[in-house]
């Protein structure tokens, strides 16, 4: 092993796929994907310069394997966060019709049963005058919003679809997945605070209050998880899940976490942070237009990573017992990831808002217990050497 | 340093400001209209609250003086969408006190059924509230589907979904459509199965049930002096419904319950205030099929409608029905002329929502919705 | 004190209503109503009596009727027992509208004599908060009197 010490370590590998700590080794599709595609694109542009001034130092430099990389990375970067994009917008979709059905109705109409209107909506928040009220604190107003829509988008992008699919392939994985996703709520509260406004910040102190009921029960379950797998790496936790899901033995630990995963992307029945019929809005009441779009799209950006870490830690990622990988692992986890989402849309459209008081009371009295049962049963099983 | 601090403290010591005031509305989610409710909150509980009425007045009173009778029954269709009927019913019937006549039997069971099918609407209207307050859009849209049935029952009896314009000094405006005795037993029928649905989703959930339970208690003889009046009172105890204890029309001639909860106890909570509407609404049903019953047994050539001077002699009176959300009562002062001297509406509300200081006094923010949910706000008759 | 009646009959009303006091003129009985007249002086007086001895629990209405030369304060009360209404009627002079506030004995008429006050302009005494309600508060007027026309009666 090299030793690593800082940042440049990595930068100053002439090779990049000989440095042992670069994430793109030659296993990650989308990485080889942007690769071949930059060949191509990149060599025509070379081509044509060289044609138009020949042995010029652009086309070399286009050329040179640095070059290519960097440019590879641009796209990757690209491609990872449209794959999302597209995943999250799947995902408001089936909202909106899966809740149209439950309650009666149609749903969206709007082309393409009803897609296109997620577009529509994107257009339409995107021409909105950019209105910023005159008594805010600008610079924590604007800040948070991008710190949570920034976020948001940097979490969705982190979760692994397969295990050819993926940004990093840390052994803590899933520790910085759920420490970058735990961070919203705290930005949250600033930005109640910093819009001057009553109901925004009732709206950012519900959301810290709900973030100490439900964060704590949750990192119980996922230390369970990566106790059973001995390992914080994604990879370990779903090849842990090839012949039995973790569902089975802990069914408390997926209760428990799967409310809490609704908990922490605010979604009803737990948005009391948001909670329209008293806050108004709660804490995105001063956000208008294109802000406020961002934050929704940030939350089912964060919806879609509840789902995500579901069945990465439950449900068995991309693999399915017994038959192990398949042809096209990413849809098999796309589609378990929706199922979990479908879940969700069920718990929504069944019960109403719960109270802030409620929900603290849920999270210690009755979330908290269990998940220390679980971590019991989770410690007898490794202990057995069941796992 | 320090000295010059402690009149600062002092100050702040002197000063409230653990407390604060909210004002929601005039445009609020939670708000069925334009009222204002300014709230005082400590911390998560409310300690005061201050309703503010009147953004909708358009001096109805006054301009009922400038018309002669037969033209204000279209305006009072307009004083509350959800119970055009009952309001028209109401005026039409102090009109006929004051002029001294009896209607024939079939308007009078005409008017029984179609104010029946107007509380269950309004209730319906209700239920979809309720759900929006509570946060789920489920409840809403399926209320709103089973009231539809009700609305198209109001197409099939006079023509119009809301603003009716039905009931005429004397009588009703037209006969009972053909089959609408077989259309009106199928939608109760109907509505009393589809209803279940609703009542499972609410009441066998134990988030809508924990919303509502152990909140807001009012005892019986705070919602008497109060004025609080409707489901609402009867949920906490008051035992008295003005279509069974100060009949009008036929009601004295039709069997039913009155639904009353807490009896004993004399205290209700936000719960039994929503409780005793579903409750009502099956009730209505049962009055419904009794009514239609009765329009039957009288005939097809029954007459429905007499003939009634345009003069009201002078003199007061007053008309006193019970409005799917409580107590209306229009008193009508006359001089003898076709124009009435002072017509006053009580509307049901404008009392029920002077009680929301008491009803959300130590109640939680997230409690306000579903506690002023049962209230049933409807501005057209609060602001007149 | 007299005797209570939970729930009275008209004529228990009529009876124990001139008993008590003289000056109460019944104007009128039906089935299960009352009309009666009392001189302003004794109108608090009276509800209280109708509140604590006729067990009239409730306030349905108080409102007020502009006759010019002077109005009428109209009081509809209403007992839960067994559905009966009194119809109180007080007169009021046109150059003194003075009457004692009854929200001390109903609560429920708290709202009624803001109204009642602003638009009527009939100042009750002894009421809590007599502010403008359903109008402006910066309103000057006293819209539903007789005196303020409606456009099309000029």
């Amino acid at each position: 092993m090299v030793q690593y010490s800082s940042i440049l370590d990595w930068i100053n590998f002439s090779d990049p796929n000989a440095n042992p700590f670069t994430p793109f080794l030659s296993d990650n599709l989308p990485y080889d994907i942007c690769y071949g595609l930059w060949e191509i694109i990149g060599g025509a542009l070379a081509w044509l310069i060289n044609l138009l001034f020949p042995d010029n130092v652009v086309s070399a430099w286009l050329l040179d394997e640095r070059t290519m990389v960097m440019f590879a990375l641009v796209l990757f970067m690209l491609v990872i966060f449209i794959v999302a994009f597209v995943v999250v917008l799947l995902n408001l979709w089936m909202e909106r019709k899966v809740l149209g059905r439950l309650m009666d109705r149609r749903g969206t109409m709007i082309g393409m049963k009803g897609f296109l209107q997620c577009v529509a909506d994107g257009l339409k928040t995107f021409m909105k005058e950019n209105t910023i009220p005159s008594k805010v604190d600008k610079m924590t107003y604007m800040w948070c919003v991008s710190l949570i829509v920034g976020l948001s988008c940097f979490v969705a992008c982190m979760v692994p679809l397969s295990d050819r699919w993926y940004v990093v392939n840390y052994d803590t994985g899933l520790l910085i997945i759920m420490a970058f996703y735990a961070l919203a709520p705290f930005f949250i509260l600033v930005s109640g605070w910093a819009q001057n406004n009553k109901y925004s910040l009732i709206g950012g102190l519900r959301a810290a209050e709900l973030m100490i009921s439900y964060e704590v029960p949750m990192l119980i379950i996922i230390a369970t998880v990566s106790l059973l797998a001995g390992s914080f790496n994604i990879n370990d936790i779903v090849n842990l899940q090839s012949e039995i899901w973790l569902i089975i033995p802990m069914c408390l630990g997926f209760i428990v976490f799967f409310f809490c995963a609704i908990a922490e992307c605010e979604r009803p029945p737990f948005d009391i942070a948001e909670a329209e019929t008293e806050l108004v809005e709660g804490w995105q009441t001063e956000y208008a237009g294109m802000k406020w779009g961002l934050i929704m799209l940030a939350d089912y950006l964060r919806g879609s990573v509840s789902c995500g870490m579901v069945a990465i830690m439950f449900l068995g990622g991309w693999t399915i017992p017994f038959i192990g990988g398949t042809a096209l692992p990413e849809i098999v986890f796309l589609i378990k990831a929706w199922f979990v989402f479908f879940l969700m849309i069920l718990v929504r459209g069944a019960i109403a808002r719960v109270r802030p008081d409620q929900i603290l009371n849920i999270g210690w009295k009755v979330f908290m217990p269990l998940a220390v049962f679980n971590l019991a049963i989770a410690v007898m099983l490794k202990v057995g050497g069941f796992y | 340093m320090a000295d010059s601090l402690v009149p600062v403290l002092e100050a702040q010591e002197k000063m409230d400001t653990d407390k604060m005031w909210v004002i929601w509305g005039p445009q609020h989610p939670f708000s069925h209209g334009l009222w204002t409710l300014k709230l005082q909150i400590d911390g998560e509980f409310c300690t005061d609250a201050d309703p503010i009425v009147g953004y909708l007045h358009r001096g109805w009173e006054k301009e009922t003086e400038n018309r002669d009778y037969a033209r204000i029954i279209p305006m009072t269709d307009r004083l509350c969408y959800c119970a055009s009927m009952t309001y028209s019913h109401l005026y039409c019937m102090t009109v006929e006190k004051a002029l001294g006549i009896d209607i024939p039997e079939k308007a009078k069971y005409i008017r029984i059924v179609a104010d029946e099918v107007c509380r269950i609407q309004s209730h319906l209207m209700w239920l979809a509230a309720v759900g929006t307050d509570m946060g789920n859009l489920t409840v809403f849209l399926w209320a709103m589907r089973e009231r539809e049935y009700f609305l198209d029952l109001n197409v099939k009896l006079c023509g119009q979904r809301m603003t009716t314009n039905y009931p005429r000094i004397g009588g009703v405006r037209n006969d009972t459509t053909p089959l609408f005795d077989r259309d009106i037993i199928r939608a109760v029928d109907r509505f009393e199965k589809a209803m279940w649905d609703i009542i499972y989703l609410i009441d066998d959930s134990s988030v809508f049930v924990s919303r509502m339970r152990k909140i807001s208690y009012l005892t019986r003889e705070q919602c008497a002096n109060m004025g609080l009046t409707g489901p609402a009172m009867r949920g906490c105890g008051v035992d008295f419904d003005i279509r069974r204890d100060d009949p009008y029309d036929n009601y004295d001639k039709i069997d039913f319950e009155v639904p009353v909860l807490n009896k004993d106890t004399k205290v209700g909570d936000t719960y039994d205030r929503y409780m005793i509407r579903i409750e009502e609404m099956f009730q209505s049903c049962d009055i419904i099929r009794q009514a239609v019953k009765k329009i039957e047994a009288l005939g097809k050539n029954a007459p429905y409608r007499i003939k009634t001077p345009t003069k009201v002699p002078a003199g007061t009176t007053f008309g006193r029905l019970e409005d799917p959300r409580g107590e209306s009562i229009m008193y009508l002062a006359s001089d003898g002329t076709d124009h009435p001297y002072r017509l006053k509406v009580r509307s049901p509300i404008f009392t029920n929502v002077s009680c929301s200081k008491v009803m959300c006094q130590g109640v939680r923010i997230a409690d306000v919705p579903a506690v002023l949910a049962q209230i049933d706000m409807c501005l057209g008759e609060t602001d007149r | 004190m007299a005797q209570v009646y939970q729930s009275p009959s008209v004529e228990e009303i009529k009876a124990a209503l001139t008993s008590e006091f003289p000056q109460v003129e019944i104007i009128s009985t039906a089935e299960r109503r009352v009309k009666a007249k009392c001189p302003r002086e004794i109108s608090h007086d009276v509800c209280q009596f109708i509140h604590d001895n006729l067990t009239f629990e409730h306030c349905s209405v108080v409102t007020a009727v502009d006759y010019i030369d002077h109005l009428m304060v109209v009081y509809l009360l209403s007992n839960y027992y067994n559905g009966v209404m009194i119809d109180l009627d007080v007169d009021v002079p046109d150059d003194d509208l003075h009457i004692q506030a009854v929200t001390d004995i109903w609560e429920g008429a708290n709202w009624h004599e803001r109204e009642t006050w602003e638009l009527f302009g009939i100042v009750f005494d002894g009421h809590p908060r007599l502010e403008r309600l359903l109008t402006p508060q910066n309103y000057e007027f006293f819209p539903f009197r007789k005196s303020y026309k409606l456009r099309s009666q000029e």
